[in-house]
């Protein structure tokens, strides 16, 4: 990982949050000049989450492709509990859950760290699904079937499935040469854009938002802010190519758009389970817990787009179209 | 009538050795470390205090039964200084039951097992409490007696009310249990690791005078006024 491209793209990144926290801590400590103190706060908050996310990527990084995925591995497992935590299941889906836990979580990562996407890419969705039906029929208890079962599946789905791609960027061959620092750099590449469009949508929606998405959702996502946020991603993709391998500029201002796009989304979800669930922002139901799953809803939209995108470009950088 | 001084010195046991164990073995006090961060580990366990802190003095906690875990957990959600000096009331039918869980009941999370099937007047559970438990431990127990199935809390039993009538001088801890009936439900063997919360309220006293009906209805809504 010692290679100009990662230097300047990690010390790019320090530097912008030394920057972030200096100005932070700054207008922390003046409350005479007529800040809002309440969004200085959620900055400095969000700027200590970023802390977090890169010393622990950092390490998980210079310890290889194994910890990595552990590391993914755990943040899924943290947010599954997370999310059926927050969703009512009755006892009859006690023993289903039991395996969805210790047996298809961590396995489906074992799959993904020894790359194997012909497996990893069904596991969970066909099978842990058909295991999950079959099991709570075997239960016996029939109420409300489909609906406990989809809540199930829906959990696998967002917060294993979906984040697992993540990881799998680092072993996704990328055009000629054979995975290897550059795909951190990928992984890198996506965390920082999801974060980024994250941000930008808040930013935007403060400054130009008009229209409300839905309100009953979420009373701060407005279409300004998606709009503002996927072009401000796109830009910083495109300035950014170099760092993600197999991009030219102008791909790689469409995957920040797509990731812009998904990132809102996995938010408007999120939001809509906790609104149905009656819980408010940065949900608890069980109080003390703060929010993985608030930490990663837009990167468990972002990460299968973002993983199938570069296979695709890859593909194609590897055979040059050849002109009709 | 007696003051709380004479009602406490009666009540107190006279053998000594009875009520303070010989120190733990090394192995048994790792044993209780390990335990107690896997049992927080696994149940996810978030303890809060509210308007209460925890404390060293002799306490009695009393919580909502939803799962064998709950005195475990409860137990394990104690600072370790406090954890050290507080004992769980546990039923002996489901902790005596095998090699394993009689240790860990007897020597490392040090469980005061009662027997509910075999319960005398001349050997009542509250006694056997008071008389273990000494002049410096504390106790966990479930006043509901038995589990919940359904998660609502149910009418306390009288112990908790003859236990404050003969030693005033404890402080009575509401504990509310939360989501932990998910965690390991009624009749399930393997647990499934959610996230649960434990809450400890302000301590209360037995008032001058109170009924008991009274003092258990308010004790119960001191549980119930923590799940917010």
């Amino acid at each position: 990982m010692n290679d100009l491209h990662t230097v300047v793209l990690v010390t790019g990144v320090l530097g912008l949050l030394l920057v972030a926290t200096a100005v932070g801590q700054f207008l922390a400590r003046r409350s005479d000049r007529g800040v809002d103190q309440g969004a200085v706060r959620a900055f400095n908050q969000r700027l200590r989450g970023w802390w977090i996310m890169g010393g622990l990527l950092a390490v998980a990084f210079w310890l290889g492709v194994t910890a990595t995925v552990t590391l993914f591995g755990l943040v899924s497992f943290w947010a599954l509990r997370e999310f059926i935590t927050l969703t009512p299941t009755r006892r009859g889906d006690h023993r289903a859950l039991f395996w969805v836990f210790v047996l298809f979580t961590p396995v489906h990562y074992v799959l993904v760290a020894y790359n194997r996407y012909d497996v990893f890419s069904v596991f969970l969705p066909v099978y842990a699904t058909l295991f999950v039906l079959a099991r709570v029929a075997f239960t016996g208890d029939y109420t409300r079937f489909l609906e406990r079962t989809a809540k199930i599946q829906a959990g696998l789905v967002v917060c294993v499935y979906c984040v697992s791609f993540a990881p799998a960027l680092l072993q996704l061959p990328t055009g000629t040469t054979a995975p290897g620092s550059g795909n951190f750099r990928l992984l890198f590449f996506l965390i920082l854009l999801v974060q980024f469009s994250d941000a930008m949508q808040h930013v935007w929606s403060r400054l130009i938002g008009r229209r409300l998405v839905a309100e009953e959702v979420s009373s701060n996502r407005t279409w300004e802010g998606l709009l503002g946020s996927a072009t401000s991603t796109a830009l910083l993709a495109a300035a950014l190519w170099w760092a993600a391998p197999p991009y030219e500029p102008w791909q790689a201002a469409l995957a920040g758009f797509v990731i812009a796009l998904l990132g809102f989304a996995g938010g408007m979800t999120m939001a809509a389970i906790k609104r149905d669930r009656g819980v408010k922002d940065h949900g608890t139901l069980v109080v003390g817990h703060g929010g993985v799953l608030d930490r990663i809803d837009s990167l468990c939209f972002a990460a299968p787009v973002f993983y199938h995108l570069t296979l695709a470009v890859s593909r194609a950088a590897a055979t040059p179209l050849t002109g009709g | 009538m007696l003051s709380p001084a004479d009602i406490t010195a009666q009540s107190r046991p006279a053998p000594e050795g009875v009520a303070t164990r010989s120190v733990r073995s090394p192995v048994c006090r790792a044993a209780g470390l390990t335990l107690a961060a896997m049992a927080r580990l696994l149940s996810g366990a978030s303890a809060r205090w509210i308007a209460s802190q925890p404390d060293t003095c002799q306490r009695v906690y009393f919580a909502n039964h939803t799962s064998h875990l709950d005195a475990l957990v409860v137990w394990a959600s104690l600072p370790q200084p406090v954890r050290e000096l507080t004992r769980p009331v546990a039923a002996k039918d489901y902790w005596s039951r095998g090699m394993l869980r009689r240790w860990l009941a007897e020597e490392v999370f040090d469980a005061l097992l009662i027997d509910r099937t075999d319960i005398k007047v001349h050997q009542s559970p509250v006694d056997l409490m008071l008389r273990e438990i000494g002049t410096t431990k504390s106790l966990i127990v479930f006043p509901e007696g038995s589990r919940s199935v359904t998660g609502e809390v149910g009418e306390f039993k009288s112990g908790l009310y003859y236990l404050a009538k003969k030693r005033p001088d404890i402080e009575l801890v509401p504990v509310h249990i939360d989501n932990l009936n998910r965690v390991l439900p009624r009749g399930e063997f393997l647990p499934v690791p959610l996230l649960s919360c434990i809450s400890f309220g302000p301590p209360m006293w037995l008032e001058r005078d109170e009924m008991k009906a009274d003092f258990l209805s308010r004790a119960r809504r001191a549980v119930l006024a923590l799940k917010e």
